[in-house]
C-alpha cells in the first residue's frame, strides 16, 4: 500500500464523473453541437443529491439498498483494481476474481433493486443484464488467465505491472493484444455502452442499464450513476493499462492511468458517434467474440511460453 | 466415540418413539429434542477431533460375514459431521413448525421416526470404518429418506418422483457393492485393510458412478431434481445439505483408499464437475418451480465441488502440492458453505409453499412485504449462492478458482487446459448462478404478488423462522471468518494420503490470500454501510412521496404485467436452447377477434429424456423378453427342473 495508491483511489473516487462528461462532450462534437460541459455530470449528481424521493409503495427496503451496493461493489473493486503498473490499495494472488466479484454485487443489488419495483421494463433491464453479465463473465477470467500466463503473477496489480512494451515485442505479444481487444470488449458491455447498450436512448424497450433505473430519484439516482462512473474506472483501468504500461515510478504510473482513462473516454465517445448500437439478439454473439479473442490470447501465450 | 453412540441411540428411540406416539404434538417436539441432543453430542465430538484431539475408534461384536461394527471418528469424518449435527437440528426445529398443520395424522408421526432414522444413518455412515457397516447404514438412508420423500403419497407425481430416486439410488449401491468387494479382494471389508490396490482405474470408475450418483452429478443426476421437490421442505434441507455431500465424502474416501491418483481421474471429475455445474445451472434458470430450481441448483454446486476435487488430483499428480491444497480446501469450505444456504434456501421455499400454497415462481410475488424475516433470510441465501462476497459461498468457490489459476499458470499443457476449462466452466456457471438466483429471490419476494395465494400470505411461525434466521446469519458472517475455515481445511489436507507433501504446509503459507479476501469482504461490507448512512443523511429533511411504480403513463397496470419468472430467463435459455430444452405449449391468438390465448414453457432434462428413458425402455424391453420364461406354469417349471439336473448331470458326467 503505497501514497500513489491511495492517491489513485481519490482521483477515481474524484474523477470518475467527469469520464462521462470527456465521452458526452466527444459526442457532442462529432454531432456538431457545442454539447454539455465537461463537468455536468458533477451538477448533475449535485442537483439529484439535493433532491427529495418518490418511492414506489410496491418498493421494499431492497430497492434502497441497491443502489448503496452498486457504490460499494465499485469501489472495493477499485481498490484491488490496477492503476497503470503500480500495486493496488489491496493486493493478493487472486484477487482478480474478488474484483469481478464485487463487481457482481453490485450488479446483484441493482438487479433486485430493479425488480423490486415490479415495472415490466425494469424487469425486462434486469433480465438483459443478467444475461449479458453472464456472458461475459468467462471472457474476463480467461483473457486474465492468459494474462496471467503471459507475466508469470496471479494478482491485478502484479499481472499489470509484469506488462512492459517489452511484451508485445516478444513471443506471444499478440496475445496480450487480443486480451485487449476481449477485455475492450467487456468493459463496452459491462458498462452500458454502444454497441451494446445505448446511454442516449429514450425508448424504455431498448434499454438495459437505464431501464432498471426508471424509479430511483434523488439521492438514489444519483449514487446509481456514481457507481455507474467508478465502475467504468474500476473496468477501465483493466483496458487502460494496456494503453499505458509505463511504470518506471508511482508517479509516472499514475499519470500514465490518469492519460489512459481519458483517452479510453474519449474513445468511447468516437465510437459511440461512429457505431449503431447492435440488435440484442446479436450482443450474445458480440460477447461470444471477445471470449473467442480470450480463447485466442490463452492459446498463444501458451504456446510462447512453451515454446521458448 | 461414546458420544456418537450415545447420539445414534438418542435418535433411534426418539424417533421410534414419536412414531408410536398418540399425542400429536408431543411426537413432534420429542424427535426434535432427540435430533437436537444428537446434534450437540456428535457436533461435540467432531469439534474436539477438527481442533485436534486424537482419531478414536470403537468396535462393536456384530455377526455379519466380513462385517465389523467399526466406527471411528477422524477429521475428515468431523468436518461433514459437523455440518450434519449443525443442520438436523435447525431442519428439525422447522419441520415442527412445518409439519403442524398435520401434526394430528399417522402420517406425521411416521415421518418424524423417518426423519430420525435418516439422521442416524448419515451419522453412521460418515462413521463406519467397515464396508459391510458402510453399505448397511448407506441402504438405511437411501430407505428412510425414500419414505420421506413419498411423505405426499397421493399425489402422482410423489410416487413417480419416489419410485425414480429408489431406482437410481440402488443402481448406485450396487456399484459401490462391487467396489468394496473388489477394494478388499473379498476377503476383508475393514476400511484400515483396504490397501492401494492393482485395479485402482476401475475401482476409481465404480465408486464415482456409485458415489456420483447420490451426489447427484450429471449425467448421474435424474433423481435428484424430481425427489427434492416431493420431499417435505426440511427433509428437502437436509438432503440437499447434507445427504447428497456424503456423496463427495465418499469420493474423498475413495481417494484415501486408492492411493496414489491417476491424472485422468483428476481429469474425469474436472469434465464432470464443469458439465454439472454448467448443466445444473442452466436447468435451474429454466425452471419455474423454486424447489426444482434449488434442486438443479445443488446438482451445479455437486459440480463446482467436484471440479474442485478434480483440479486437487490433476496438481497433486503433477507435483504442484498449493494448488492441490487449495483446490481440496476450497471444496471441503464449499461443503459447509453449501450446507448452510442451501438449507436455508429449501426452508425459504417450504415456508413460501406454506404461506402462499405453492412454489411456482410464476404464480408469487411480492412476498417479501409479507414475510420479512423469510425473505430477508432467502434473499441472503440467495445472494451467497451466487458465490457474493463478503458471503458465504465466495471463499470456497475462490479458493478452487484460484486452485485453477495456480495449475493454469505453472503447470504444463495438459493442467492448463484443465485450469482453462475450470475457469471459464466455473465462470460461465457463477454468472448463470447470479442471473438465477436474483431471478428466483426477486420473481418470489419482490414486486407485487401474481396470485392470491401470495397476496394472501402470512408470516411463518416462530419454529419455521428461527431456524432461517440462524443459518442466514451463519452464511452472512461466513466469509469474515475465512482464516479460521482455511485452518480447520489444513488439517484434514495433512491427513489426506493422496495429496503430495507438504500440501498442509503450504496451505498455511497462503495467509495472505485468505486476509486479502477476509479484508476484502470487511471492505464491502464497511463501504455499502458507509453508503447507506450517507444516503440517510442526504434523505433527512427532504421530501419523500409515496406513489406507484411509473408505468411510462399506462393507466390501468395490474400485477400479472410484471415481468415473470419465465420472461426473466427466456434470453439464456433460448441462448441455450440446445441444453435447457424449453418445452413451449402455446396457443397463439388467431382471427380477427382472437379467442384466449395462452403460453408456458418449461425446462426438461436432455439427460433424462434423451438417457435414461431409453435405456430404461430398452431394459423393460429386455425384461419383457425374459419374462416368457416365467409362464406361472407349475409343469413348465418341473420341465425347468428336469432340463437342469439333466444338464448338470451331463456336464458331472462328461
Amino acid at each position: 500500500m503505497s501514497a500513489a495508491a491511495i492517491l489513485h483511489l481519490l482521483i477515481a473516487f474524484a474523477l470518475a464523473p467527469l469520464m462521462t462528461g470527456v465521452a458526452n462532450r466527444v459526442k457532442a462534437g462529432f454531432a456538431g453541437r457545442t454539447g454539455a460541459p465537461v463537468l455536468q455530470p458533477y451538477y448533475d449528481l449535485a442537483r439529484l443529491l439535493r433532491k427529495g424521493a418518490v418511492y414506489s409503495t410496491t418498493t421494499t427496503w431492497v430497492f434502497r439498498l441497491g443502489p448503496c451496493l452498486g457504490v460499494a461493489g465499485a469501489a472495493a473493486a477499485l481498490v484491488v483494481a490496477p492503476w497503470g503498473g503500480g500495486r493496488a490499495t489491496l493486493a493478493f494472488d487472486g484477487d482478480l476474481l474478488f474484483f469481478a466479484a464485487a463487481l457482481a454485487l453490485a450488479r446483484f443489488g441493482t438487479i433486485l433493486a430493479a425488480l423490486d419495483t415490479g415495472s415490466a421494463f425494469e424487469g425486462m433491464g434486469a433480465s438483459r443484464e443478467a444475461t449479458f453479465a453472464a456472458l461475459a463473465e468467462p471472457s474476463l477470467l480467461v483473457g486474465l488467465l492468459a494474462l496471467a500466463r503471459a507475466s508469470g503473477e496471479l494478482s491485478l496489480s502484479g499481472i499489470y505491472h509484469a506488462l512492459t512494451p517489452g511484451h508485445l515485442a516478444a513471443p506471444g505479444g499478440v496475445a496480450v493484444l487480443l486480451v485487449a481487444a476481449a477485455f475492450g470488449i467487456v468493459f463496452l458491455a459491462e458498462n452500458a455502452r454502444l454497441p451494446v447498450d445505448d446511454p442516449n436512448t429514450h425508448l424504455e424497450l431498448t434499454m438495459i442499464h437505464e431501464a432498471m433505473a426508471l424509479d430511483h430519484g434523488g439521492p438514489d439516482l444519483a449514487l446509481i450513476h456514481y457507481g455507474a462512473a467508478l465502475k467504468f474506472w474500476a473496468l477501465g483501468t483493466l483496458v487502460a493499462g494496456f494503453v499505458a504500461p509505463v511504470h518506471d515510478g508511482a508517479w509516472t504510473a499514475l499519470a500514465a492511468i490518469l492519460g489512459g482513462m481519458f483517452l479510453l473516454s474519449v474513445a468511447v465517445g468516437v465510437a459511440e458517434s461512429v457505431m449503431a448500437r447492435l440488435r440484442l439478439a446479436k450482443v450474445p454473439n458480440f460477447l461470444a467474440a471477445a471470449f473467442a479473442l480470450s480463447v485466442l490470447a490463452l492459446l498463444l501465450s501458451a504456446h510462447a511460453k512453451g515454446g521458448s | 466415540m461414546i458420544p456418537v453412540l450415545l447420539a445414534l441411540l438418542a435418535l433411534l428411540l426418539t424417533g421410534g418413539l414419536a412414531a408410536a406416539w398418540s399425542c400429536p404434538r408431543g411426537a413432534s417436539r420429542i424427535a426434535a429434542g432427540g435430533t437436537a441432543v444428537a446434534g450437540l453430542l456428535s457436533g461435540a465430538t467432531a469439534v474436539q477431533t477438527l481442533a485436534g484431539a486424537a482419531p478414536a475408534a470403537l468396535t462393536l461384536p456384530w455377526s455379519v460375514p466380513l462385517g465389523a461394527f467399526s466406527m471411528g471418528m477422524d477429521p475428515l469424518s468431523a468436518w461433514f459431521v459437523l455440518a450434519l449435527a449443525f443442520l438436523a437440528p435447525l431442519a428439525a426445529v422447522f419441520g415442527v413448525g412445518s409439519l403442524r398443520d398435520e401434526e394430528a395424522s399417522r402420517r406425521a408421526r411416521t415421518a418424524w421416526g423417518w426423519f430420525n432414522l435418516l439422521v442416524a444413518s448419515m451419522l453412521l455412515t460418515l462413521t463406519a470404518r467397515n464396508g459391510m457397516l458402510f453399505l448397511a447404514a448407506w441402504e438405511m438412508m437411501t430407505l428412510s429418506s425414500f419414505f420421506l420423500v413419498m411423505h405426499e403419497h397421493e399425489r402422482a407425481s410423489t410416487r413417480d418422483a419416489g419410485w425414480i430416486y429408489l431406482v437410481a439410488s440402488h443402481v448406485g449401491t450396487a456399484f459401490l457393492f462391487a467396489f468394496f468387494v473388489i477394494l478388499g479382494r473379498g476377503t476383508t471389508m475393514d476400511f484400515t485393510a483396504f490397501g492401494p490396490p492393482a485395479t485402482g482405474g476401475a475401482l476409481f470408475l465404480l465408486a464415482l458412478v456409485g458415489f456420483g450418483t447420490k451426489a447427484g452429478l450429471a449425467p448421474l443426476h435424474v433423481w435428484l431434481p424430481e425427489a427434492h421437490p416431493a420431499a417435505p421442505s426440511h427433509v428437502s434441507a437436509l438432503m440437499s445439505g447434507v445427504m447428497i455431500k456424503l456423496g463427495i465424502y465418499g469420493l474423498l474416501r475413495t481417494l484415501d483408499f486408492l492411493g496414489e491418483p491417476q491424472a485422468w481421474w483428476g481429469w474425469l471429475l474436472v469434465v464432470a464437475g464443469t458439465v454439472s455445474a454448467g448443466f445444473g445451472v442452466l436447468l435451474a434458470l429454466g425452471q419455474r418451480d423454486l424447489k426444482r430450481l434449488l434442486a438443479y441448483s445443488s446438482v451445479e454446486n455437486v459440480g463446482i465441488l467436484a471440479a474442485g476435487l478434480g483440479l486437487g488430483v490433476i496438481a497433486a499428480r503433477g507435483g504442484h502440492p498449493l494448488a492441490a491444497a487449495l483446490a481440496v480446501a476450497g471444496a471441503l469450505i464449499h461443503i459447509w458453505n453449501h450446507a448452510c444456504f442451501k438449507s436455508l434456501l429449501f426452508l425459504g421455499a417450504g415456508a413460501v409453499r406454506h404461506a402462499a400454497g405453492t412454489t411456482d415462481l410464476d404464480l408469487l410475488g411480492g412476498l417479501l412485504k409479507r414475510m420479512p424475516v423469510t425473505g430477508a433470510s432467502f434473499l441472503a441465501g440467495a445472494a451467497a449462492l451466487a458465490a457474493l462476497p463478503p458471503l458465504g459461498g465466495f471463499l470456497g468457490e475462490f479458493l478452487i478458482l484460484l486452485a485453477a489459476l495456480r495449475l493454469a499458470l505453472f503447470g504444463g499443457m495438459s493442467e492448463l487446459g484443465a485450469g482453462a476449462l475450470a475457469i471459464a466452466g466455473l465462470g460461465l456457471a457463477g454468472g448463470l448462478a447470479a442471473a438465477c438466483f436474483a431471478r428466483a429471490a426477486g420473481m418470489a419476494f419482490l414486486g407485487e404478488p401474481r396470485a392470491p395465494g401470495a397476496a394472501g400470505a402470512r408470516e411463518a411461525s416462530k419454529w419455521m423462522t428461527r431456524p432461517m434466521e440462524a443459518l442466514a446469519t451463519t452464511t452472512l458472517a461466513a466469509s469474515l471468518f475465512a482464516p479460521l475455515a482455511l485452518r480447520a481445511a489444513g488439517a484434514l489436507v495433512r491427513n489426506m494420503s493422496w495429496l503430495p507433501d507438504g500440501a498442509a504446509s503450504s496451505l498455511a503459507g497462503c495467509g495472505r490470500v485468505v486476509w486479502g479476501v477476509c479484508l476484502g469482504s470487511a471492505l464491502l461490507v464497511g463501504l455499502s454501510a458507509t453508503v447507506f448512512l450517507f444516503r440517510a443523511r442526504r434523505r433527512r429533511g427532504r421530501p419523500t412521496r409515496a406513489a406507484g411504480t411509473w408505468d411510462c403513463g399506462y393507466a390501468a397496470p395490474t400485477a400479472r404485467m410484471q415481468y415473470t419468472a419465465s420472461s426473466f430467463s427466456e434470453p439464456l435459455t433460448s441462448l441455450f436452447r440446445a441444453v435447457v430444452r424449453p418445452g413451449e405449449r402455446a396457443r397463439p391468438p388467431e382471427k380477427r377477434f382472437p379467442a384466449p390465448s395462452a403460453f408456458s414453457s418449461t425446462g426438461k432434462d436432455l439427460f433424462r429424456g434423451r438417457v435414461f428413458v431409453p435405456v430404461f425402455r430398452a431394459v423393460s424391453e429386455a425384461a419383457e423378453w425374459v419374462r416368457r420364461l416365467q409362464q406361472g406354469r407349475a409343469q413348465l417349471y418341473v420341465l425347468y427342473v428336469a432340463l437342469a439336473a439333466l444338464a448338470l448331470l451331463v456336464w458331472k458326467l462328461r
